[in-house]
């Protein structure tokens, strides 16, 4: 098989006009292509077949052209057209605007805060791609767009698993593929079934990033490529002294070695990326150094090293719904005491049937917009710390585990819109809120609950006190 | 043109009809049936007529080991198999049995290969188990798609072009493109007798022009299905494995 003579500059494939190699690497040739009918920029992606070439490059091309047109969004390139391997195997997509990380690699270390602030857009749009069955298996630096949006877009699904399809790249090559320094422990093993790879991946990254040096190097060699399912990295507090440890709380937490010590979902991972006051802290955030040398070769010849090889038995999007993000809104000004039991309660019975969920208790401290700046100075102050001990006493007959749970103080004229935003700034899978009892209230300010129900993002749960 | 495959009705006429129905409402222009559609349930005589109909009017019909079996004279087994293949032959026309009987074992339609069982002698009716049988299948044909039932379990199997071959359990509802550098054999779960532990009758749609295969699973009202075989006296282990999908 040959990349066709026919797919040249200034040659006419299907309509699309071609131009330039933009990009040429080893499992594939990029051109900028344009077409009379797409205003957007467009790019034609063409396997390279060429003789001595990685025989992957050809079934990483065929993966693309199953998963591309299956995903959607705005954290996949627009899939636009493929070419037929019998005529010209080629697929064209979305030529994505905006920053690209690859060349930011020029100025690390960056500043922590913007690393966490990339790095939750990335998680979110693993999170978009992982809730369509998707496992990506190559995030790096030069996968990820910007867009000038916000979002995160994540290119090349050439080493992709799609929990839908055949994963012909499993079942061809013994060989676990992906990129060196940054393929998780269990994808060097050969399972390419667990979305929390694309964490430990992400993780990677980040550590990168925000300390300008690879956790793991750039291994070359299978022996050097497995060093990392028993040797930890450096805390990057070692490498930095003003690392913050909120920070290295999360990306060491990204780098375990066992996928269940990760965040469960790239959501959650998200969620502690945009919320660093409400990172749970272990000892992780507190490390300064490696750990000895007798747990390291403990962990070397530990029978269970194995077990990672083991796939996940459920579904990449059922592991993704398995650990959703609740948010419960509690109304502690005006709702009834037998209200707030009920609310607990349902809470209470969720927490037993998803172990995996994890609960954003928020309420919201209504301001007036006329008096709004009076009231928040020193007195605003003091009523937002009332009500956060509020909503924690509120919580705490659950009992609840502190990582599976936080508290969040709104500041909004409208409740509604303030739950709302905060459900799709944080990627929440349900919200669980009280109905406003006093009928003589809800005739007058009108519902919350049904407000937050007709524009909600996601799953609602109405609560009544009966 | 979107095509409906069905294996395996096996005498279900509650089963067949779910999945006609099923198809007819995606839009499905041609229908195939990949063979074995009596035996085991209580309605040989209406599923063979409605396939004849079908058939008369442009449908493809491949013969089943079962189907085969209306016209052997054999010993009486005791066998549940034997035991209602005994009561099948009774039911049948002498339409419907010269039907049967004159089934072809393969039709081939454009890329496609239509089979019951394993493609290398048909009449041989092997299973197309696991990978090294779907690689012996595509290399005793041509064709590129092969599609076959036989193991009332799904499965699809493909190879690449240096002879990789690749196993699958597909999801039901999840569309799989059969990319056109490849060879695929599509093995069709069981219309009238799923055995892979979901009741719901199974079937698949394939759309020649976006190349896509979709695996169906449709429910069906099996109890009135078990209920007959029940009344028709055959064995009761007939009527149980609906409920299971065992």
């Amino acid at each position: 098989m040959n990349t066709s003579a026919r797919i040249a500059e200034g040659a006419t494939v299907d309509g699309f006009l071609v131009g330039k190699v933009i990009h040429r690497g080893g499992m594939s040739v990029i051109r900028e292509v344009t077409h009379p009918d797409i205003a957007e920029p467009i790019l034609m992606k063409l396997p390279s077949v060429r003789e001595g070439d990685d025989p992957a490059a050809i079934v990483g091309f065929e993966m693309e052209q199953m998963i591309l047109p299956r995903l959607s969004g705005p954290h996949v390139p627009r899939f636009v057209a493929l070419g037929d391997f019998s005529a010209d195997p080629y697929i064209v997509m979305e030529r994505v605007q905006g920053r690209w990380l690859l060349p930011m690699l020029e100025e690390l270390p960056l500043p922590g805060d913007e690393v966490a602030a990339i790095g939750a857009r990335v998680a979110t749009a693993l999170h978009e791609i992982h809730r369509q069955h998707v496992v990506h298996l190559d995030v790096k630096p030069s996968n990820v767009f910007l867009r000038q949006s916000g979002e995160a877009v994540l290119i090349d699904y050439g080493l992709a698993h799609h929990d839908q399809l055949p994963d012909l790249m499993d079942e061809e090559f013994r060989v676990p593929y992906g990129t060196a320094p940054y393929m998780s422990p269990e994808q060097i093993l050969g399972n390419r079934r667990d979305a929390r790879s694309d964490l430990f991946s992400l993780g990677v990254l980040l550590y990168f990033f925000s300390t300008g040096v690879r956790p793991f190097g750039d291994p070359k060699g299978k022996r050097r490529l497995h060093r990392r399912l028993w040797r930890d990295p450096v805390p990057p507090r070692k490498l930095r002294a003003d690392y913050p440890p909120w920070l290295q709380e999360v990306v060491l937490r990204c780098l375990e070695v066992d996928p269940a010590r990760r965040h469960p979902t790239a959501a959650q991972l998200a969620f502690d990326l945009t919320n660093p006051d409400e990172v749970k802290r272990t000892t992780r955030s507190e490390r300064l150094r490696q750990d000895p040398w007798s747990a390291v070769l403990r962990r070397r010849f530990h029978p269970d090293a194995d077990s990672r090889r083991r796939a996940p038995e459920t579904s990449v999007a059922e592991q993704t719904s398995a650990a959703p993000i609740v948010a419960v809104a509690v109304d502690l000004s005006e709702s009834s005491e037998a209200l707030l039991i009920t609310l607990r309660d349902t809470v209470g019975r969720m927490l037993e049937v998803v172990p995996g969920a994890r609960f954003a208790c928020l309420n919201v401290l209504k301001y007036h917009r006329l008096a709004l700046d009076f009231t928040l100075d020193a007195e605003g102050k003091s009523k937002h710390l009332k009500r956060l001990a509020e909503l924690r006493s509120w919580a705490r007959p659950l009992e609840m585990a502190e990582h599976r749970i936080t508290f969040h103080v709104l500041e909004s004229p409208d409740p509604a819109a303030a739950i709302l935003d905060y459900a799709r700034t944080n990627d929440v899978d349900h919200i669980v809120m009280g109905a406003r009892t006093d009928s003589a209230l809800k005739k007058i300010l009108g519902s919350v609950s049904a407000e937050v129900v007709a524009g909600a993002p996601c799953t609602v749960t109405v609560v009544r006190a009966r | 043109m979107l095509i409906a495959l069905l294996a395996d009705v096996h005498a279900n006429r509650e089963a067949l009809e779910a999945c006609l129905e099923d198809a007819e409402a995606r839009g499905a222009s041609r229908f195939v049936f990949l063979g074995d559609l009596v035996n085991y349930g209580a309605d040989p005589e209406w599923v063979t007529g409605e396939v004849m109909r079908r058939v008369a009017a442009g449908a493809i019909a491949v013969r089943g080991n079962h189907d085969a079996a209306v016209g052997e004279r054999r010993a009486t087994m005791d066998s549940p198999a034997e035991l209602a293949m005994e009561w099948t032959r009774v039911q049948l026309g002498a339409d419907e049995r010269e039907f049967l009987a004159r089934l072809p074992l393969t039709v081939e339609d454009g890329e496609r290969l239509f089979v019951h069982a394993a493609a290398g002698i048909p009449e041989k009716w092997e299973y197309v188990f696991e990978s090294a049988d779907a690689m012996r299948s595509l290399a005793a044909t041509a064709k590129r798609l092969t599609f076959c039932g036989h193991v009332h379990v799904p499965a699809l199997y493909s190879m690449s072009v240096v002879a990789k071959i690749t196993a699958f359990r597909p999801t039901a509802g999840a569309p799989v493109p059969l990319l056109s550098q490849r060879r695929w054999l599509a093995v069709l779960g069981s219309v009238g007798q799923p055995r892979d532990g979901d009741p719901a009758a199974s079937y698949a749609t394939f759309d020649t022009e976006s190349l896509e295969l979709t695996y169906r699973r449709v429910p069906y009202d099996v109890a009135t299905a078990a209920a007959k075989i029940r009344a028709a006296g055959l064995p009761e282990m007939l009527a149980e494995r609906l409920a299971t999908g065992r």
